[in-house]
């Protein structure tokens, strides 16, 4: 078949002008590159992310103080102290399918133990707190609900408390000091690694609720409410019930709310749509620089059918066809931009994997990216090859052979 | 036998806004197989136009081209291309090489073209063949900025033959050329005319279209003269003729 010639009849038009059909891929080999290195680190960001709602817990329900909607007076989350122990206590007592309620209030606060310090989170919560979030212990315990009503003096610290204060002592039996009241460690968690928002988590020191609210941050509200839903499949029915019983218990409305019920999809939505909204972004940033690249190809082949006006006369002279010479440099085209797809998704993926060393970013190349990327750098080919290519075949093998 | 190029009343009108050029004027001419033709005129007499009606690289605007036995007038752009392909073989002034391209790549340029392309042992097989023809089999992988005009002209000649054409046609194949190449080029065409092979060339040069078997000269469109030549100058006497010269030229000087 004559695609077969004019695929060798490319080869050797491209290969002797070796260096400008570099330059002339590069465009390309610059725009794959950028969408497959813009994607992996999408990818990885969106994975972290995924892992990091994960880390959440399982068929959590997050219950603010505040709302993002509170009649005339607007504040968001965490705005105003409205949730009290008590709805806590009456979620637990009255609603199905609950599993776990932790009650929770935070305050930063200096702790001092081992005669070192350091300035860390400490989490009021309830016993469940730690099975909600499917949070592990490396030792010891976690306190138990008789801790709460006792309002004991105990806590559970994170990995890098023990790092800062215990480098080389077991810190379980240890006394901790939080605005100088003692408490005793008796549980260390496992590492958890960064949150969705890029915090430490690992860098807290866990006590009972009633504890906190009496002895730390002496406020009589709580910041929030986790609870976990039994299935979840149940999610949806448990927030539309602590929804109902809290505007019963407050006597607000949709309209008054001055609490917020979100669950892990919603946050887990959030998190996504921000490095979404990114990607997306970059990806278009990336592929104007392909289509840059495509303008490129069309340049230097309109040049080189120019320049080759009296080449083009010869073919068509010794018997070529106008489609001959169509597909020649269709093909001329094709190759130049399917080769630079190539190159330009080796030093994509080659790009990625130099982020994660260097910056610590995480990656993720998709199989999607790669094979989209090479797609798209073939049709810019065919696509911008197509009009020079035209150009050429419409020639007059006369005019064209006098061309000088 | 009928004739290899049959032309009746060939007329060729271009049509440039305006002014209408008539650059042949009614031509009528049979070409027989083995025949060595040399069309001469001044320029603008329509001898290029003639040239390229022969070449079937344009239709004439009226008469009848019967290129052996099929009607050039009735093709269209892709039958002309494919008539070129397998029926004629082409010689130009400036050679008209691919750059870059190999000797041997160039004579293979045809047959890539072909409407039926052996394998690539084969074509590669019958174009060092064909550069051994023109004496190059030895020069096969050297780029054309290697190579001597006379040599490119050779390996243009060796293209020309490479899909073994009914008529062989040159245009201004010694143009470019010094009068002592131009001899052995036109010792190749004679060669090859021995052969058995038609040859066209367009040429100004008298002493050049000596070495044909006939002669048309045109002027403003019409032949004005047919004839055979008689004894013809033979380009290997020619040759011998110089290159003794030459050497008693050296003979003298060193004495």
């Amino acid at each position: 078949m004559r695609i077969g010639s004019t695929v060798t009849v490319s080869f050797r038009a491209l290969r002797r002008n070796t260096m400008r059909s570099i330059l002339t891929a590069l465009g390309i080999i610059i725009g794959v590159a950028a969408v497959i290195a813009v994607f992996s680190i999408g990818n990885g960001a969106k994975s972290q992310v995924e892992a990091q709602i994960a880390s959440l817990g399982q068929n959590v329900l997050l219950i603010f103080s505040g709302s993002f909607s509170q009649g005339g007076a607007r504040s968001g989350a965490f705005g105003a102290g409205t949730l009290t122990p008590d709805d806590a206590e009456a979620i637990a007592r009255e609603l199905p399918n609950i599993t776990g309620v932790s009650p929770e209030v935070r305050s930063g606060a200096q702790v001092l133990a081992n005669g070192l310090n350091w300035s860390t989170q400490v989490l009021g919560e309830g016993a469940d707190y730690l099975s909600i979030r499917l949070w592990p212990l490396s030792s010891g315990a976690m306190f138990t609900d008789q801790d709460t009503k006792s309002v004991g003096k105990v806590a559970v610290v994170g990995a890098t408390i023990v790092k800062q204060l215990f480098p080389d002592d077991d810190p379980i039996g240890q006394t901790l000091r939080i605005r100088n009241q003692p408490f005793r460690i008796i549980g260390v968690l496992q590492a958890k690694g960064l949150s969705v928002q890029g915090s430490d988590q690992d860098d807290i020191v866990v006590i009972p609720y009633t504890s906190a609210m009496k002895r730390v941050t002496r406020q009589t509200m709580l910041r929030s409410i986790n609870v976990q839903a039994a299935t979840p499949d149940t999610i949806d029915d448990v927030q539309a019930d602590i929804t109902a019983l809290l505007r019963q218990r407050h006597r607000t409305t949709e309209q008054t709310d001055d609490f917020t019920v979100r669950n892990q999809a919603e946050i887990a939505a959030a998190a996504n749509a921000t490095s979404q909204t990114l990607t997306l972004l970059l990806a278009i940033v990336a592929c104007v620089s392909l289509v840059v690249g495509g303008i490129g190809i069309m340049n230097i082949m309109l040049v080189s059918v120019t320049e080759r006006t009296r080449e083009i006369g010869i073919r068509m002279a010794v018997g070529a066809h106008g489609s001959d010479v169509l597909l020649q440099f269709l093909i001329e085209a094709v190759i130049l931009s399917s080769m630079g797809g190539i190159i330009g998704i080796l030093i994509g993926i080659g790009a990625s994997n130099q982020i994660t060393k260097f910056m610590g970013w995480p990656v993720l190349v998709s199989a999607s990216s790669v094979i989209g990327a090479f797609a798209f750098s073939a049709v810019v080919g065919v696509f911008f090859g197509y009009y020079p290519a035209r150009k050429a075949a419409q020639l007059d093998p006369i005019d064209a052979l006098r061309y000088e | 036998m009928a004739p290899v190029v049959q032309l009746q009343d060939i007329h060729k009108t271009y049509d440039s806004g305006e002014v209408q050029v008539r650059a042949v004027r009614g031509i009528s001419l049979d070409l027989e197989k083995g025949e060595f033709m040399a069309i001469m005129g001044a320029s603008g007499s329509g001898k290029s136009t003639l040239m390229n009606t022969l070449g079937c690289l344009d239709r004439p605007t009226k008469g009848t081209y019967l290129l052996d036995g099929v009607d050039v007038g009735k093709l269209d752009r892709n039958q002309l291309a494919d008539l070129r392909n397998e029926k004629l073989g082409f010689v130009f002034q400036g050679f008209n090489l691919l750059a870059r391209t190999t000797a041997l790549e160039n004579v293979e340029l045809p047959m890539l073209y072909g409407k039926h392309r052996g394998s690539n042992v084969e074509i590669r097989k019958r174009a060092m063949h064909c550069l051994d023809i023109v004496g190059l089999a030895n020069r096969h992988d050297h780029f054309p900025s290697q190579l001597s005009g006379g040599q490119q002209q050779r390996v243009a000649i060796a293209r020309a033959l490479v899909n073994q054409p009914q008529v062989l046609l040159a245009d201004e194949p010694t143009g470019n050329l010094d009068s002592k190449t131009s001899i052995e080029v036109m010792g190749v065409f004679q060669k090859l005319n021995n052969g058995g092979i038609t040859i066209v060339m367009v040429t100004h040069e008298l002493d050049i279209a000596h070495y044909c078997k006939r002669n048309l000269i045109v002027r403003d469109g019409k032949v004005v003269n047919d004839m055979q030549i008689e004894n013809r100058s033979i380009a290997e006497l020619e040759l011998k003729k110089i290159l003794e010269a030459e050497a008693a030229a050296k003979l003298t000087g060193t004495d």
